[in-house]
């Protein structure tokens, strides 16, 4: 057995490879990963639909409400999700913790999530997640910072929104600013992609690379602040890949009602007669918080770098 | 333009892969969301993803019944791994109260026998079938075949985890119907995107 950079290799088989990090995201494409605390919130994401599930002690509203530090879930609530449902399960990682996502990874997790909605560990440096076996999903509100996660290592990409809102402004305005970027990049010259790679802070073989593609070279799906049917079928047609729902689904009157509708909601987001029926009668949605009504010191997507 | 048309179902998963592959080989490929789309269809693909999240949307909108029938009938399927569960007329490793399948390949399948993901991999397969070069497969929390009935043809196999047997299965066909536990979507080997457009075309002709 040898070791590098995270993959393993016993001579036949190889583990821990970019694709099959890169691999599982795409496997959870056109799906919903749904914020749980409880494995008997795991068994109700699950029947309705989630294609994975992120287990955290609290969802970022209550993150929010109670202040404090956020940190790593305490291990025996990871394993008892991790039992209670055969879908992925991810789990949450303070950005630059690289510890807390050793313990992750040693407990057999599918994926981490280096959040900004667990307080900062690091206030300069990311985790380098190509030295893990383990995949790594991050957050980010533009190109530039996409790529810098995916130079660190991220299979798989999430915008940030606002974390804990309820409020789908900051979604908007985050994946409209990535998908608006690579417009733009798969219309430049060779000469203008250097400059603008500078302008970005990101890797110009990575900035290359998503203009050729006319998409990021990982997978991306829309986080924080998506709370109904129709706020997850405008990221889909916004172009992300999914969807991950966090205090939307919980902290609203009928969760599992609420979640399988958001499920056919993102399978379904081309289809306007689908999205009226599935959004009939689902109780009330969170109460959410207004983003314009959070000071900067507030707002969680201004955490990363 | 090509003279068979696929679908490939596109719930949930890696469908975008599977026709960009079929692109490359200039053969027509669809979205199937919706029972009315199989319509008109050579062949379907049912691409890797979560089974029990494409079960749910597919029984939400009743296309757990049409699908039975269009794998009854004998129609070109391929499943790669979540869509190789939904084919098994058996699955062990299920969530609890089980999960809707399609049914009509009669192997039992083993959900996420490989493990959780830590333990997914990459490795070379011998494939008969597709010539005497092997295929570099990737195995995603992949399951694999671990009992067969007779008449199913065993197309790749894969070193086991346990001690009782070498080697488990990871690639079947039983006439139109092709499974595989791992995702030639994902590479840039085309081989098994024209083996199984050419079971389409040869079905296609057959039956008029």
């Amino acid at each position: 057995m040898s070791t590098k950079n995270g993959q393993q290799s016993d001579g036949q088989v190889e583990r821990g490879t970019f694709a099959v990090k890169a691999g599982l995201a795409q496997m959870l494409k056109g799906g919903v990963i749904m914020d749980v605390v409880t494995a008997d919130q795991a068994r109700i994401a699950e029947e309705a639909g989630a294609c994975a599930v992120m287990a955290l002690e609290r969802v970022p509203a209550d993150i929010r409400q109670d202040g404090g530090v956020a940190r790593m879930s305490d291990p025996r609530l990871i394993k008892e999700i991790m039992a209670a449902v055969t879908i992925p399960v991810m789990a949450k990682v303070r950005i630059g913790h690289f510890v807390e996502a050793q313990i992750l990874e040693a407990l057999g997790v599918d994926y981490i999530d280096e959040s900004e909605v667990l307080t900062p560990a690091d206030e300069s440096h990311h985790i380098n997640k190509h030295s893990f076996t383990i995949p790594f999903v991050c957050g980010c509100r533009n190109l530039g910072e996409a790529l810098r996660r995916i130079a660190e290592g991220a299979a798989m990409i999430r915008t940030k929104g606002e974390a804990g809102t309820g409020d789908v402004v900051e979604a908007v305005r985050h994946a409209r600013s990535v998908y608006g970027a690579i417009r733009r990049i798969s219309r430049m010259d060779a000469d203008e992609l250097f400059t603008y790679a500078k302008d970005i802070q990101a890797p110009y073989d990575l900035v290359k690379e998503t203009a050729e593609l006319n998409r990021l070279p990982v997978v991306n799906f829309a986080a924080g602040g998506v709370a109904t049917p129709a706020d997850a079928a405008l990221m889909m047609q916004l172009g992300v890949d999914g969807v991950f729902v966090g205090s939307g689904i919980f902290k609203s009157d009928d969760p599992a009602k609420r979640a399988h509708a958001i499920v056919q909601a993102v399978t379904h987001f081309n289809d306007p007669h689908i999205l009226a029926e599935v959004s009939e009668n689902l109780g009330a949605p969170m109460v959410g918080i207004n983003v314009t009504e959070l000071s900067e010191a507030e707002k969680l997507a201004e955490r990363g770098w | 333009m090509s003279e068979v048309r696929l679908g490939v179902l596109a719930l949930q998963g890696a469908f975008r892969e599977h026709i960009a592959m079929l692109k490359r080989l200039n053969v027509e490929a669809a979205e199937v969301r919706l029972a009315q789309e199989l319509d008109d269809l050579d062949g379907l693909i049912i691409p890797g993803g979560e089974s029990t999240s494409m079960g749910l949307v597919a029984e939400r909108w009743g296309l757990v019944e049409p699908l039975r029938r269009w794998v009854q009938r004998g129609k070109p399927t391929w499943g790669t791994c979540a869509g190789m569960i939904l084919l098994a007329e058996n699955a062990t490793g299920q969530k609890l109260g089980g999960q809707a399948l399609i049914g009509g390949l009669d192997v039992t399948v083993n959900r996420n026998y490989f493990g959780r993901q830590v333990d997914s991999f990459e490795a070379d397969l011998e494939v008969p079938a597709l010539g005497d070069s092997p295929f570099h497969a990737v195995f995603i929390r992949a399951p694999a075949i671990t009992a067969v009935a007779q008449g199913i043809e065993t197309l790749a196999t894969v070193a086991s985890l346990g001690e009782e047997t070498e080697s488990v299965i990871a690639a079947v066909r039983k006439g139109p119907i092709l499974a595989t536990a791992f995702h030639p979507e994902l590479t840039d080997d085309l081989r098994w995107h024209r083996y199984f457009v050419k079971v389409v075309t040869d079905y296609k002709s057959c039956t008029g």
